[in-house]
């Protein structure tokens, strides 16, 4: 019941706030997301004293003769991830008070819709219904930017859209492939997650391959690995800066938990097969993207391209399925959503303030706001994941996964570590530090909700690097619960 | 059966209306005409029977040339809502025009042809509802009568449709003369009992009468009437012909194949999944290239045509095939409605090219609301109807030896979320041509929220309609 209630909040609120005119709207989607990450604090509590309550569980029919049910669920795993996206949807929409939009009330309603869908996807147990809300989610944010994006939005959101809804589809037909194949014994088809599980690893090696690459188009397009990612970069610095948070913030999570919920038990045999291909993709795609994001003059595309390294690497990790790499992967997927917003606000506020993104028209800007340089460092230093820093515990545990799978893999996947510092100190050097460029003059102090969302990300920077116990401990024996599932 | 009488009566009826002089309550008299009808196909359901087995006695009428079992009756549902639908759509179409009730009377026959197709069980009854369903429909196409591109219109129809009647009838001529009979069961069971010791010319028959429906559902390679029949009728008209036509034209073929020539799959299967290959490929990448919308949606409706083949390929026992074809045709029908009003409202001038949707957001946000609904549902996103009528055309594919087809169905889905895309940018994000709002008369206002609600509400619990025949 508990799950239902965090998939029907943010569906009232959504339409709620299309009804509400004018600009009371954002406080009113401000003050429901707080509830529902309330309301997720409560499932949380729950499920740390009483994993089995009944709570926390819903499963009702939904298309009978297909066997489609409405079932969500909320485990260790899926958890994480909808803690993860309660927490980030009030701090996306407080980011947006600096900026006025046309129309906000239908800005805030697709959010809130979107949020719905986020936790659908995380929490479904169902194959169809996982399926009809990873389409869903595409639908708010299409139109988030294609509404209120920038130059060129009509070309490069239709990309965005058409890219991943050609995944989708080959997703859905190897779903329909594994649906088919279900009820070997009983002779009653279903959708439940076990039951595909099974469906599955009876298949045959060919059969598994063909269900391996079309759910994996369909994950990697949405991470995006290389080299299915040449939507994203336009699409990320073409969106308002709220749906670039959503996108890389919480939506990128689709694919990486998809990957493991949907994909690893699925198909044993075929990972086997071609697990190194892809595990080629992942690994290969963290060293291309980092070597673009060095050479990057716009902050935000370089924010972008690291965006791709770092899922590169969280890929890498669950695709090695150890221990280590998966609750590394998990671990990961949060530092990563909390710092990526924190740096895609930077990236706005730079906008806002000097009216340039380029590095090189920017500099010396330490000395205009001391504050605003302190947390651009924390956050930037939770991004290259500097130990006591909410990055390093996720990207520690996914190299030493990734080791345990392979030694060279692991070594060009450490390269991020390198890189990673490279292009993000040689960033805040050219933007903060340095002789004082004239766009910094006007650098004044920051809005009081900028401020207010940059010191919230940064004690979570902090408090989850010096402290990441509780969601380590979830992380832990969420993965090890899963591993004794698939074996 | 009871229905078929009410539409047959309502056509005499207008044809009277000119000479007794109550033209005034024509309109209103065939909507109720059409509600009655759909309430007969409840009083008329009936427990369900066996599809495949020989006609029994308790829906067979006529000598068994006619048999409304529960297929039929749903299909039948389906044909009476869309027109209903229509009827409030095309209120402008039969005040404008000086014979009235002449087309009143072509629709309400075109009506009597479609439901004919649903139910026929001998091909005699089928051929005589294909041709009571096109003879309206030519002179309908034509019915804008100073417009060239009408004449034009209904000229090709006729030229083109006369040629399919051709086949359909020989196809008939040598079906009956391998077989001796015209019965669908009979046919079937000819088929079972001759364990593949048939003439050729019998498949020569089927595959010239599957080359006729072809023909009249405007799949690939027999589309190219489609386009220009389409753009050149009458608005309204156009959506008819893209929604009881076609629903006619697949309870028919899916009639004829499914339950007469269902034991030669083997034989008609391989050249359908080759038209549907065509269909899916050629109409999507035309369609993504065109100007006019209202092309653009004859374009489409080529690529749904397919969509709605892949029901009949898979040839399943049971329900399956039926069901999720019922389902398509509905869905699709409803989503065409909605786009039709759309498009009569915002270019009653310009014959639907696509500049007369920029801006509509602005000029009209209801409207650019309701299109976005059906728009989506055409290009199968959840949770609109569009998508689990793609759901489950393709559950119902996957377990044939068609698979790859579903490969094809994919790629070009991709392609069509293009075409449909185009036209929800130029709504939301090109600058309008003029700022003067645009008018929408209450009827249509109306309908646009009941087909809109309809396509959610369907796409919500979609197992109302999927699960009708259990």
């Amino acid at each position: 019941m508990l799950t239902g209630l965090l998939i029907i909040v943010p569906l009232i609120a959504s339409l709620l706030l299309f009804l509400v005119k004018g600009n009371g709207s954002r406080n009113l989607a401000l003050g429901l997301s707080v509830v529902e990450f309330a309301l997720s604090i409560v499932a949380f509590m729950q499920l740390k004293h009483n994993p089995a309550s009944k709570e926390l569980v819903l499963n009702c029919t939904w298309v009978e003769s297909m066997g489609i049910h409405f079932a969500v669920g909320l485990d260790s795993l899926s958890m994480l991830l909808v803690l993860l996206t309660t927490f980030l949807v009030p701090l996306i929409i407080l980011s947006s008070f600096g900026t006025t939009y046309e129309r906000p009330n239908a800005f805030y309603g697709l959010i809130m819709l979107m949020q719905m869908a986020l936790v659908g996807v995380f929490t479904a147990n169902d194959g169809f219904l996982f399926y009809v809300f990873w389409e869903l989610a595409l639908i708010p944010i299409y139109f988030i930017c294609l509404l209120w994006g920038g130059e060129g939005r009509a070309r490069i959101t239709f990309k965005f859209f058409v890219y991943t809804l050609f995944g989708s589809l080959f997703m859905l037909v190897a779903l329909i492939y594994l649906y088919s194949h279900t009820g070997f014994d009983s002779g009653i088809k279903s959708w439940a997650i076990n039951d595909l599980y099974e469906a599955g690893r009876n298949m045959t090696l060919a059969q598994q391959s063909v269900v391996f690459w079309c759910i994996f188009l369909a994950f990697a397009i949405k991470m995006p690995l290389f080299p299915l990612h040449t939507w994203q970069p336009d699409t990320y610095v073409n969106a308002p800066t709220q749906g670039t948070m959503l996108l890389s913030g919480i939506m990128l999570k689709m694919g990486t938990f998809g990957l493991m919920k949907w994909l690893l038990p699925v198909t044993p045999l075929a990972i086997q097969e071609w697990g190194g291909v892809a595990m080629g993709m992942a690994v290969f795609g963290i060293l291309y993207a980092s070597c673009i994001a060095i050479v990057q003059k716009d902050y935000k595309r370089l924010i972008a391209y690291s965006s791709i390294a770092h899922v590169g690497l969280i890929a890498a990790g669950i695709l090695s399925a150890n221990q280590q790499g998966l609750q590394g992967a998990m671990m990961q997927m949060l530092a990563h959503g909390v710092n990526v917003v924190g740096l895609f606000l930077i990236a706005d506020i730079l906008v806002r303030h000097t009216g340039t993104r380029e590095i090189d028209r920017l500099g010396g800007i330490r000395s205009m706001n001391g504050n605003f340089a302190v947390l651009f460092l924390i956050i930037l230093l939770g991004s290259v994941a500097l130990p006591l820093t909410n990055g390093f515990v996720g990207e520690f545990l996914l190299i030493n996964g990734v080791y345990q799978y392979g030694a060279w893999v692991a070594a060009i996947a450490g390269l991020t570590v390198i890189l990673g510092a490279v292009y993000m100190l040689r960033s805040y050097q050219g933007i903060m530090l340095g002789e004082r460029k004239d766009s910094a003059v006007a650098f004044g102090p920051l809005a009081t909700s900028d401020k207010a969302v940059l010191i919230i990300v940064c004690m979570a920077v902090i408090a989850f690097g010096v402290y990441p116990k509780p969601l380590n401990d979830l992380a832990e024996s969420g993965v090890k619960e899963f591993l004794l599932n698939i074996k | 059966m009871k229905g078929l009488f009410i539409i047959s009566g309502l056509g005499i009826l207008a044809m009277l209306a000119e000479i007794f002089k109550f033209k005034k309550i024509l309109y209103p008299l065939v909507l109720v005409g059409i509600l009655a009808a759909y309430a007969m196909t409840f009083v008329d359901w009936n427990p369900p029977t066996d599809h495949l087995s020989r006609l029994d006695e308790l829906t067979a009428s006529f000598s068994n040339m006619i048999r409304f079992d529960q297929v039929a009756l749903a299909f039948s549902g389906v044909i009476l809502v869309t027109a209903f639908f229509w009827f409030i759509l095309a209120s402008h179409y039969f005040e404008n025009e000086t014979n009235i009730t002449d087309h009143f009377a072509l629709v309400l026959f075109a009506l009597v042809g479609a439901l004919m197709l649903t139910s026929f069980s001998n091909m005699t009854t089928l051929f005589l509802g294909v041709e009571i369903l096109s003879i309206p429909m030519y002179v309908l196409a034509a019915s804008r009568k100073k417009d060239i591109a009408s004449n034009e219109a209904g000229f090709k129809y006729l030229i083109m449709g006369s040629f399919a009647s051709g086949f359909l009838l020989f196809g008939i001529a040598l079906v009956y003369g391998a077989t001796g009979t015209f019965d669908l069961g009979g046919i079937s069971h000819y088929i079972s009992n001759s364990h593949g010791d048939v003439p050729a010319f019998f498949y020569a028959g089927v595959i010239m009468m599957l080359i006729a429906l072809c023909f009249k559902v405007s799949a690939a390679p027999f589309h190219f009437w489609a386009p220009d029949v389409y753009e050149g009728s009458p608005t309204v008209i156009t959506a008819l012909m893209s929604t009881v036509v076609k629903t006619a034209a697949f309870a028919a073929l899916m009639r004829l194949f499914n339950v007469g020539f269902h034991h030669i799959g083997d034989v008609w299967g391989q050249i359908m999944a080759v038209v549907i290959g065509l269909s899916l490929v050629i109409s999507n990448i035309t369609a993504a290239s065109q100007q006019s919308v209202k092309r653009m949606l004859a374009y489409s409706s080529i690529s749904h045509a397919a969509f709605m083949l892949m029901g009949v390929l898979a040839n399943k026992n049971g329900f399956d095939s039926i069901s999720s074809i019922l389902y398509y045709s509905l869905a699709y029908s409803v989503g065409s409605i909605a786009s039709f009003t759309v498009l009569y409202n915002v270019s009653k001038d310009n014959n639907g090219h696509i500049e007369a949707f920029n801006g509509l957001s602005k000029r009209n946000p209801f409207l650019a609301v309701c299109m976005v609904v059906a728009l989506l549902s055409l290009a199968g996103i959840p949770v609109t109807a569009g998508f689990f009528a793609k759901y489950f055309i393709f559950t119902t594919l996957i377990g044939t030896p068609y698979k790859w087809l579903l490969g094809v169905a994919v790629v070009t889905s991709a392609i069509g979320a293009y075409y449909y895309f185009k036209v929800l940018i130029a709504m939301y994000f090109k600058p309008a041509i003029s700022t003067e709002p645009v008018k929408v008369e209450m009827s249509h206002t109306v309908l646009l929220i009941i087909t809109t609600l309809f396509t959610l509400a369907i796409g919500i619990v979609p197992g109302y309609i999927i699960g009708i025949f259990k």
